[in-house]
């Protein structure tokens, strides 16, 4: 796709030629269009940013209503929390689950996603679907199951349940986002390689590792995004205060909002935000914003 | 072709496939299928633990009691409006957009947030704007839109805002992936024929955009068919928004009855199946009739 094409360039007006086209003023038309367009984004952007701003602002203020601003700013809603929730202990588990999820699925993925790729043997259709079913199914529908079967093997409240429930949607997600990354790399690399004599295991390791390695990136970074801010599976796993991540602890927070003042609780979005935000600046640079999404191929 | 012929004879192909896709497939047989299975057996059987002989109690339970089954229609009409509501934004916004605009990197760097802030904070994010006395109500009362502050939130309208929020970005981006994909030579040439701008649109875009827009609608409705933590946090879950999932969750938790429960979980994921396998369906048919009308580009 271009990117930051003059507007210009688009307007293929009238059915002349390309070039005298491109000569022509921007038609009124075509301006009311640009117009709308940005409008409609400009407002969905603008009401996004500020609804963040009013987490943001409100966790440092002291009380809240009818104004633009809180009348007073302070810091006490931080020191609260600091005294009631283990901040080190939310965040490491936070991490060690994202970072073990990213990383087994990767081992476990890649192998799949390179046969996915490459090979064609019987059962390949209903070997995809299999591993596509797990995205097509709601969270909810296969978590309650599995983690009531977590629960009854007493893996309940560990660090390595809430592991094993987040690895379920994340497997399929990096083997699917792997596979066109895979497809890029010229067979006949591999073949040349191979009838200059190496193995199969050094032709794996010196040919198509290094090739593969942007695509293990962006796999590795999307799927790291996606299990830091996993709320829904960590959450019916994650029975015991022990084994919470930062947005299971803000849900429990943000639902008991009777109980706990709301500064209170957006105090403990913020710092879920600024984690989740670090991570993506982190992760922009190694992919395109356009790659958040997953394309399943258009047949 | 001369990959093809290059490539050399492999004897063990079968056996390095097999081994190569193992760890992958045995993983999502223990910890997805294996589950399921047990799932499926432990609705079949009721008490806590799920003892005794296989029985459908928990099914005729759910669907003999008017508050259980009502769920599944709260869930659509949750659901639906909110999925085709986001499909009609994001096709002709995706459709300007298609060959590039000004500051694209931009734009959609800030779209990806809603994606990356995940559903808890977007939803404890909009309590505070959206709330009576948010910046929302009180930047529309001092313009004069209205008069008394809006009630956006703690009812349906707020999960479909919610919902909004958090799906608008994935449905654009990904339209306007399937939109940008569309040869461009195909449009000129209608454009050429005589075609007006609409004309080209609904009979040369649209056609060829369907397939993908189908996929759109299917990823996205279940999305919005299983919403939990919206419905509780800026809904009321226990009539406007009491969906399938809060059921499914508050049966197994707070009345410590996984077999109704997975019921219910099982329930919701056939529903949504359906739907979604009616959709592709009716997709293939399009697709069929759209590779009549010529190909698609790369």
């Amino acid at each position: 796709m271009q990117q930051n094409t003059p507007l210009t360039a688009n307007v293929s007006a009238l059915p002349t030629t390309p070039a005298r086209a491109a000569r022509r003023p921007l038609p009124i038309g075509r301006l009311i269009l640009s117009l709308v367009f940005y409008l409609t984004i400009g407002f969905f952007l603008v009401n996004l940013i500020a609804m963040v701003s009013t987490v943001v602002i409100d966790s440092f203020g002291t009380s809240w209503f009818k104004t633009a601003l809180p009348p007073e700013f302070t810091l006490h809603w931080y020191t609260d929390l600091t005294a009631e929730h283990d901040l080190t202990l939310l965040l490491g588990n936070t991490f060690i689950v994202a970072l073990a999820t990213t990383l087994t699925a990767l081992a476990v993925g890649f192998p799949a996603a390179y046969v996915l790729a490459r090979k064609q043997f019987r059962l390949k259709a209903p070997l995809t679907l299999l591993f596509l079913l797990p995205m097509l199914t709601p969270p909810l529908v296969y978590g309650i199951p599995v983690a009531t079967l977590i629960i009854r093997l007493a893996l309940g409240g560990t660090l390595f349940g809430v592991i094993l429930i987040n690895m379920i949607p994340i497997v399929p997600f990096v083997i699917f986002v792997l596979m066109p990354f895979i497809e890029q790399v010229d067979p006949s690399l591999e073949s040349a390689s191979r009838m200059l004599g190496a193995g199969r295991f050094r032709t794996f390791t010196r040919i198509v590792l290094p090739l593969v390695v942007p695509g293990l990136l962006t796999a590795g970074v999307l799927a790291l995004v996606r299990t830091f801010a996993a709320f829904e599976l960590t959450y019916l796993v994650a029975t015991t205060g022990g084994s919470q991540t930062l947005a299971v602890a803000l849900y429990g927070d943000a639902s008991g909002a009777g109980i706990r003042p709301h500064q209170f609780v957006n105090a403990m979005a913020v710092i879920y935000m600024l984690m989740t935000m670090s991570l993506v600046v982190v992760a922009l640079f190694f992919v395109k914003p356009t790659q958040f999404v997953v394309r399943i191929k258009n047949r | 072709m001369l990959k093809t012929t290059l490539s050399a004879p492999r004897p063990r192909t079968g056996l390095e496939t097999l081994v190569l896709l193992l760890p992958a497939l045995l993983l999502v047989l223990a910890i997805f299928i294996a589950p399921f299975l047990f799932g499926l057996n432990l609705s079949l059987h009721t008490g806590y633990r799920g003892e005794g002989a296989a029985t459908l109690t928990n099914y005729t339970q759910f669907f003999s009691d008017p508050y259980l089954v009502d769920s599944i229609s709260i869930t659509f009409q949750v659901a639906l409006p909110v999925t085709l509501f986001t499909l009609f934004i994001s096709v002709p916004l995706a459709y300007f957009m298609r060959r590039g605009i000004r500051f694209e990197r931009g734009i959609t760097t800030l779209l990806i947030l809603p994606l990356t802030l995940g559903n808890v904070m977007v939803a404890e994010s909009m309590l505070m704007y959206f709330g009576r006395q948010g910046w929302f109500n009180q930047a529309l009362q001092s313009v004069g839109l209205i008069r008394q502050p809006l009630v956006l939130v703690h009812n349906w309208f707020g999960v479909e805002l919610a919902l909004f929020i958090q799906n608008f970005p994935f449905v654009f981006l990904m339209i306007l992936g399937y939109l940008s994909g569309i040869n461009p030579d195909l449009e000129r040439a209608s454009r050429m024929l005589g075609a007006s701008q609409w004309r080209t649109f609904r009979r040369v875009i649209l056609p060829l955009a369907l397939p993908g827009i189908a996929i759109a609608f299917c990823l996205n409705f279940v999305a919005n068919f299983s919403v939990f933590p919206s419905a509780v946090l800026v809904g009321r879950p226990d009539d406007q928004t009491r969906v399938l999932s809060v059921m499914a969750w508050r049966s197994t938790y707070e009345q410590n009855n996984p077999p109704l429960g997975t019921a219910i979980a099982l329930t919701m994921g056939v529903i949504e199946l359906l739907v979604v396998a009616c959709v592709l369906w009716g997709r293939s048919r399009l697709a069929r009739g759209a590779t009549l009308g010529g190909g698609k580009g790369a």
